[in-house]
């Protein structure tokens, strides 16, 4: 349906009107019903953590190099801003800057003082996260149908997985 | 039904038993630290095979995890949903890692280890979520208990940790300690007087934040609250839980004195409601949930102002857990409807309230 108002742009939304007990029904497109005074924004889902993530997302538009997406697990900020989780310890890399101020807003302070910890087998971790590695650039190669690469890289990823058992 | 409850040390609850400190007042006392296994995804971005590795990690490591001697090992992966709802009332699981809401089954690899007072959640929102309860008001003890534990798994299971920001969580709000300082307290006392509110504004000033009986998103009945700290990072460990213990000594303080004003100015008032309270709950023979939970609450009173005496905080925790509508089910045998379970309630909180009156339940 498109815009009583313009007649060029689709409709989106329906307005009840009710004048002197006359109900008619006005179908406007947002522009026209923004002209109108009529509030279209939708609202960000109510998330304790709603308006912390609108300013994480203010600053990825500001600074276009943070949009970017978690190489390991493949969540960008705009999956965290609508979950409000993020996907794996790499995330906290990859969104370094945002989170550093994000934050520093939830607690005041984005400085660890608490127990300081010593990973106790850095080698599994190390093997761990070439097997991450390794299944991030397997998916890619899937996607871009390399399927020669991609089966050298999931043999790959069983001999790592092997040692592992 | 294949849980089998024997296999829990104290059902998992010994922070029932009312021992320690201002028991009448607070139930318990409990430490969590979130904690992630490095090298895998999150619970929520894992797949189904990470999830398992996680916990045959955990699994394997606990031989060595003196803190968690004697483990008995739950899959709630493999139970029914009234078997998991029960594990939640006993507050050994989350809402969440009991899949109470939405999915119909709880996410593969979804586990809980339960020792003497310490447990740990497997692929809850994170990977781990170790917890320690105590019973009364011990959140130094609790702390102390939650810290070896943290060690010894530490030192055997690789944790996500970064040296800024500290130990990484799903959820930044974690970040840091990883660490959620809670008591369950019990205000009836500040509720009556109409306190409350000035109480609970104050605690959130303080860095503080109050919850239902069962943690996040749960409704605060019976007078029950949940205090915890709000945020995990900028200190450490032993303040985070020597802020919470300060200020709710205060909160003790204050509910003292609101229980002394209220026998001082509605003395035969207050006496007359709690003994109605008790007198339903020891003939009623229909409760709701709801009302039993209050009932509860106001013979929990009665007790703490030694009106009503025989009858001990001991008995009226285990109440405010076992009667609760999994626990019934599991003890009719099948799944209670709620009118079914209503008349179970009532039947079950008789009982005991006459068995501890040395009288036969009528």
């Amino acid at each position: 349906m498109l815009c009583e108002q313009c007649h060029e742009r689709d409709a989106v939304l329906n307005l009840t009107r009710i004048v002197a007990n006359a109900v008619t029904q006005v179908h406007l497109c947002e522009k026209c019903a923004a002209e109108q005074g009529i509030e279209t924004t939708v609202s960000m889902p109510k998330h304790p953590l709603g308006d912390f993530l609108d300013a994480v997302q203010q600053q990825a538009l500001q600074h276009p190099g943070d949009a970017a997406v978690c190489s390991q697990c493949g969540t960008s900020l705009k999956d965290f801003r609508a979950s409000g989780r993020l996907g794996c310890a790499h995330c906290y890399r990859a969104f370094e800057h945002s989170l550093r101020d994000l934050l520093r807003r939830v607690h005041g302070n984005a400085q660890h003082v608490g127990r300081r910890y010593q990973v106790p087998h850095p080698e599994i971790l190390e093997r761990d996260a070439s097997i991450g590695a390794l299944r991030a650039r397997l998916q890619e190669a899937i996607e871009r149908e390399e399927f020669e690469t991609a089966a050298s890289l999931r043999d790959q990823i069983r001999t790592l997985e092997h040692a592992a058992h | 039904m294949t849980l089998d409850l024997s296999l829990l040390p104290d059902g998992g609850v010994p922070w029932l038993a009312a021992s320690g400190e201002h028991a009448d007042i607070v139930l318990s006392s409990r430490i969590r630290f979130a904690r992630n296994v490095a090298g895998y995804a999150f619970t929520a971005r894992a797949r189904d095979g990470e999830r398992l590795r996680v916990l045959a990690q955990v699994r394997d490591a606990v031989p060595r995890v003196p803190s968690l001697a004697g483990a008995a090992l739950l899959r709630l992966d493999e139970m029914t949903v009234t078997e998991r709802q029960l594990l939640h009332e006993r507050h050994l699981v989350s809402r969440e890692l009991a899949a109470l809401e939405g999915a119909p089954e709880a996410r593969s690899g979804s586990a809980v280890l339960v020792s003497n007072d310490a447990g740990v959640m497997v692929n809850e929102e994170d990977h781990l979520r170790l917890q320690v309860f105590r019973s009364g008001f011990d959140v130094a003890g609790a702390c102390q208990a939650a810290i070896k534990l943290d060690r010894e798994l530490g030192a055997e299971v690789p944790y996500a940790f970064h040296q800024e920001f500290g130990f990484l969580t799903s959820c930044p709000t974690n970040t840091g300690t990883g660490m959620r300082a809670s008591v369950l307290i019990h205000l009836p006392g500040l509720v009556l007087t109409q306190e409350i509110s000035k109480v609970l504004q104050g605690l959130q000033q303080m860095g503080l934040t109050y919850r239902g009986l069962y943690g996040e998103g749960s409704e605060v009945i019976g007078n029950f609250f949940q205090i915890s700290n709000q945020t995990t990072m900028g200190r450490s460990e032993e303040e985070l839980a020597e802020h919470l213990a300060r200020v709710v000594r205060r909160v003790i303080e204050q509910e003292t004195e609101a229980r002394r004003v209220l026998l001082r100015d509605a003395g035969y008032i207050i006496e007359d409601k709690l003994w109605r309270a008790y007198g339903t709950l020891r003939h009623a023979r229909s409760l709701p949930a709801d009302e039993a939970m209050n009932l509860l609450s106001g013979v929990r009173l009665a007790v703490g102002l030694q009106l009503l005496s025989g009858l001990s905080v001991y008995t009226l925790n285990k109440l405010l857990i076992f009667s609760q509508s999994a626990h019934l089910s599991l003890e009719a045998g099948r799944t209670l409807t709620e009118s079914e379970a209503n008349l179970a309630r009532a039947r079950h909180v008789r009982q005991a309230l006459a068995s501890e009156a040395g009288l036969a339940d009528r």
